[in-house]
């Protein structure tokens, strides 16, 4: 057992972990928050991506003692905690990039790197930018749609 | 009079592109996974699986499990063999149809690779994980069945010994004149051989169940990743013993199907059995690569196919032979999968005869089952192939073939060869509409100007005009088929003492929208505004009686049974109505939620109103029972057929094999629509996985009967980089036989989009020689079929698989192979 801190969505948690526990099971299993999901067990569907300090990993991909001392961000900790939704959440919502849902924690976390890097992204490169993130459902022209009216947004806001 | 509703002017709701209420949850991460539910008490369950694709089990050797840290149970299939039936196919297509036994974990053989051995139940999920590897089985190997034509030969190795045949059933229909001389008097006769391969459904979310016993009350809730919660109780009940009105299921949040979930699984039986024998709460979920061998595969048929036409592009007659894979054993609706096409392969085209003969083949493989379209995707693809390659045989442009062999807009209703009455369709409007947004003359221009000046990348233009049956099913039509169940769907409507609306449906959602497109229905016919409507679904408590969602059924089933329900809402609140405004109720005019006497139009109640004088029903009408709720079963007249243009252009780089589309363009009649974001939505996914079959998808198995495309790293699930954006749109032909005047859209994009993307390449390449290039159509086999049809290489390698593997339908292994895998 390894003990590690972590701050998650804000909340900072003390936990004595097996060293060979993902960070994605200490999210859903242990934290209980489980708007982060799992869709594959190879690294190869994003579902499970979330932000560690400051930068989107694949949760299932990092052992949860890598995340000692970090900052982790969830979609559970993205927008209000009442309920208001941040601009991306808005978006998926509004240019229905979402159909199940099960991909949307995932992407919608890609999406905010993505526009951290590149806050004016072109169609193809918001297509590459979530090559990694794999949707069944809605074909992705929608979340395309979504991504590049919320990078809008951001850049109405700062200027 | 109360404030409010009465005065508002009620925009319809049909017809309007609504965001989804289904989102705030889900962008939020605010979700009710099957997987998200922890209990108190709650054990784990992990199944063995067996790593060989046929083999006898000597021995499974549980106990040492036991030692294990954290493990409270494990059970072999012959633990659990007494409490339980076995599994359930509810689909026998044939009186002689062969039904092998299928325990839900294996007992004396193994069948395919993933056949579940033994279980092990612990309190954690790694617990229950790690333990496995403590039970020890002793296999005995027995040969693989892989092939389809081998394995109908005389002496072949048997999936089920006791079956005495590999051969599962025979399922003919033959209509019109005689093919034999229909045959004999065509100018031409073109004969193809398609390969389905094998495709892996790959809903987001793997399967998981949970399952809640009280046990001093014999009660269960199980909560499932299912598309089919009541289907999955009855069955259940069957399988358990479990009475049934003791067993709850619920299907929380789900995320996606696409057929996968259209199954009653044995792991979902296991966690009951094992939850009635420990009292305690059991969780089962499952990894992606074992939902890789564990849940149902779709598509893997040969398809022998001939068209006879005449010189001048007359069809003539059409005969189809299919195998189909079953796989190991016969799943809910394993043997009728195939069959689903069986009338579609005449697709919008009259002609004069239609053989049709499917066999079912049981192979050691994963079985298979219904995966998005379901036997419709592979129909349409073998004739709107062959549509291409007749037009190449009489030299005449394939949209001009398909022109004068499709049923004509006045000539609707009209009975296909197959013996399908298609209601409505407009295949020239719709063809004409994507014709325009496509820009085909253009494209057949640059077409030929790049083969002119010899430019390696060429171009090429797929067609695929489509139609489908969906909306499954009127129960009379299921019965001739030999179904076992119904298709039909309810709804119930009840107007609660605020004023508010619920919806309770037999639908059940995962990803498609009902929630909104079934308050728009309902707004619509009560008069009340979209946001007080809310819809229950998902949970045979709450939603008592229903069919389930797949098939492209809920709309044009589900959705006319919320019309109606709430038209009968509206007549009970009329009776109420006219008894307080003292008026006859044929006096009374309805509209935008309020009841108002002809003539004196300050006489009036809302609905609202009358939903509260139900509910105190202090002054009802004389003998009224005192409720306007309404339930409503709609059984269907008749299939639905949505139908449509799609055009796919592609580059093809001659040199690399490489392809590219460039454009893809739709135009979908799906007849009225109720939510056109939602509608376009479904085509987009449609197409994806559609195109995904085409160029990427495939389930590879190796010699021994391996899957070797195991893992999601593995299996080319497109991503947003392998899709191009797609340009759709609609024509608006409303269904005659619904009173919403809708049709299915779930399936629609997937059934289409394969052929477009093949007859585009095949198109490209036709002037070097090339008529087929077999999917998926990977750069590998695209710059094979090239160097085959120079003559620079030999037929055999052009359908050689990656290394030490083999064709899932059909093919012997090259001899090379050998000893590769
Ligand atoms: S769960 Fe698929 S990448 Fe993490
Ligand atoms: S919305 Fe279902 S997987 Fe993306």
């Amino acid at each position: 057992m390894n003990r590690i801190s972590v701050t998650v969505d804000g909340v900072a948690y003390q936990d004595d972990v097996e060293p060979r526990l993902l960070l994605v099971h200490y999210l859903r299993d242990r934290l209980g928050l489980t708007g982060t999901p799992i869709g594959c067990d190879t690294g190869s569907c994003g579902a499970c991506t979330v932000e560690l300090d400051g930068r989107s990993v694949k949760s299932c991909s990092v052992l949860a003692v890598q995340a000692d001392g970090g900052e982790v961000t969830t979609v559970q900790g993205l927008g209000a905690p009442t309920g208001g939704l941040d601009s991306l959440q808005r978006a998926f919502h509004e240019k229905h990039a979402l159909q199940c849902g099960y991909c949307t924690p995932g992407m919608i976390m890609a999406a905010r790197d993505l526009l951290r890097e590149n806050p004016d992204p072109t169609p193809d490169e918001v297509r590459h930018g979530l090559e990694g993130n794999l949707c069944r459902c809605t074909g992705y022209q929608n979340i395309v749609q979504a991504v590049l009216a919320a990078a809008r947004e951001g850049q109405e806001a700062r200027t | 009079m109360t404030a409010g509703p009465a005065d508002r002017t009620h925009e319809r709701e049909v017809g309007r592109a609504r965001a989804r209420k289904e989102d705030a949850h889900l962008v939020t991460g605010q979700t009710t996974w099957t997987d998200n539910i922890s209990v108190p008490g709650m054990l784990h369950m992990a199944v063995l699986r067996s790593p060989m694709a046929h083999a006898r089990i000597d021995r499974v050797d549980v106990p040492p499990a036991l030692e294990r840290p954290g493990v409270v149970a494990a059970f072999s299939g012959r633990d659990l063999a007494d409490g339980l039936a076995s599994m359930p196919c509810v689909w026998p297509v044939t009186e002689d149809i062969v039904m092998p036994d299928h325990p839900p974990v294996a007992v004396d053989e193994v069948r395919y690779a993933g056949d579940p051995v033994a279980v092990v139940i612990a309190r954690d999920r790694y617990a229950a994980a790690d333990a496995l590897e403590a039970v020890d089985v002793d296999y005995t190997p027995l040969e693989p069945v892989l092939d389809l034509e081998a394995a109908l030969a005389e002496g072949a190795p048997l999936v089920h010994a006791d079956k005495g045949t590999n051969r599962c059933y025979v399922w003919p229909l033959t209509t019109g004149e005689d093919w034999d001389a229909v045959r004999a008097r065509a100018d031409v006769v073109v004969s193809r051989r398609f390969l389905q391969q094998r495709l892996i459904p790959n809903a987001m979310e793997p399967r998981a169940v949970v399952v809640m016993p009280i046990a001093a009350s014999g009660e269960y809730t199980m909560y499932s990743a299912t598309q089919i919660p009541h289907i999955v109780r009855v069955l259940m009940a069957m399988v358990t013993g479990i009475p049934e009105q003791k067993l709850r299921v619920i299907a929380p949040d789900v995320g996606g199907g696409f057929g996968s979930k259209l199954q009653v699984y044995g792991e979902e039986a296991v966690a009951l059995a094992v939850a009635r024998t420990l009292g305690r709460p059991v969780k089962w979920t499952e990894s992606r690569s074992e939902g890789y061998l564990a849940t149902h595969h779709g598509r893997g048929q040969i398809q022998d196919v001939q068209v006879a036409a005449t010189r001048d592009g007359k069809l003539l007659g059409l005969k189809v032979d299919l195998l189909a894979d079953m796989g190991a054993y016969l799943m809910l609706i394993t043997p009728g999968t195939p069959l689903l096409g069986a009338f579609m392969y005449p697709a919008i085209y009259k002609m004069d005869a239609y053989a049709f003969t499917c066999t079912g083949v049981f192979t050691t493989r994963t079985p298979t089952d219904a995966y998005r379209g379901a036997g419709r995707p592979e129909a349409t693809f073998a004739i709107e192939r062959m549509m291409d390659e007749l037009a190449a045989e009489l030299g005449m442009d394939p949209l001009e073939l398909r022109r004068r062999n499709w049923i004509r807009h006045d000539e609707f209703p009209y009975t296909s060869i197959a013996g399908l009455t298609y209601d409505s369709g407009d295949y020239e409007a719709a063809t004409e509409k994507a014709l325009a947004l496509f820009g085909y003359e253009g494209m057949r221009a640059e077409q030929q100007e790049r083969v002119r000046r010899g430019d390696p990348v060429r171009l090429g233009i797929g067609i695929s005009t489509y139609t489908e049956m969906c909306g499954v099913a009127p129960s009379r039509v299921l019965r001739d088929l030999r179904y076992a169940a119904g298709g039909w769907e309810t709804a119930n409507v009840r107007m609660l003492p605020t004023g508010k609306v619920e919806v309770v449906t037999g639908t059940s959602p995962h990803g498609q929208g009902h929630v909104t497109c079934w308050s728009q229905i309902a707004a619509d016919v009560l008069g009340v505004p979209f946001e007080d409507v809310e819809v229950v679904h998902g949970d045979t408590r709450a939603a008592p009686q229903g069919m389930d969602t797949y098939g492209s059924r809920s709309l044009v089933v589900g959705g006319t049974a919320v019309h109606e329900a709430a038209q009968k809402v509206v007549e009970k609140a009329r009776r109420i109505a006219a008894h307080l405004l003292e008026a006859g109720e044929d006096d009374l005019d309805f509209a935008e939620g309020v009841f108002s006497v002809k003539g004196s139009p300050d006489a009036r109640r809302t609905i609202q109103e009358i939903a509260f004088e139900a509910f105190s029903s202090h002054d009802l009408p004389d003998g009224m029972e005192p409720t306007i709720h309404a339930d409503h079963v709609v059984d269907p007249d008749n299939f639905s057929y949505p139908h449509g243009t799609h055009l796919c252009a592609v580059d093809v780089d001659t040199e690399t094999g490489h392809t590219r589309i460039r454009s893809y363009v739709c135009v979908d009649d799906v007849g009225r629509v109720v939510n056109p974001v939602i509608v376009e939505g479904q085509v987009h996914g449609g197409l994806a996985q559609g195109i995904g079959q085409a160029l990427y998808e495939e389930a590879v198995y190796d010699a021994d009967g391996n899957l070797t495309s195991g893992t999601m790293a593995d299996y080319l699930v497109p991503s947003a980089v392998d899709l191009p954006e797609f340009t759709t749109e609609r024509t608006e032909t409303p269904a005659t036989t619904n009173p919403l005047g809708v049709k299915g859209v779930g399936e629609a994009g997937t059934i289409a989009s394969t052929p477009a993307v093949v007859n585009a390449i095949v198109d490209a390449l036709r002037p070097l020689g090339v008529t087929d290039v077999p999917m998926p159509c990977t750069p590998e086999r695209v710059w094979r079929a090239i160097r085959q049809a120079r003559g620079e290489e030999d037929a055999a390698p052009t359908d050689r698989r990656p290394e030490g593997t083999v064709p899932t339908t059909g093919q012997a292994p090259a001899p090379s192979e050998e000893g590769l895998a």
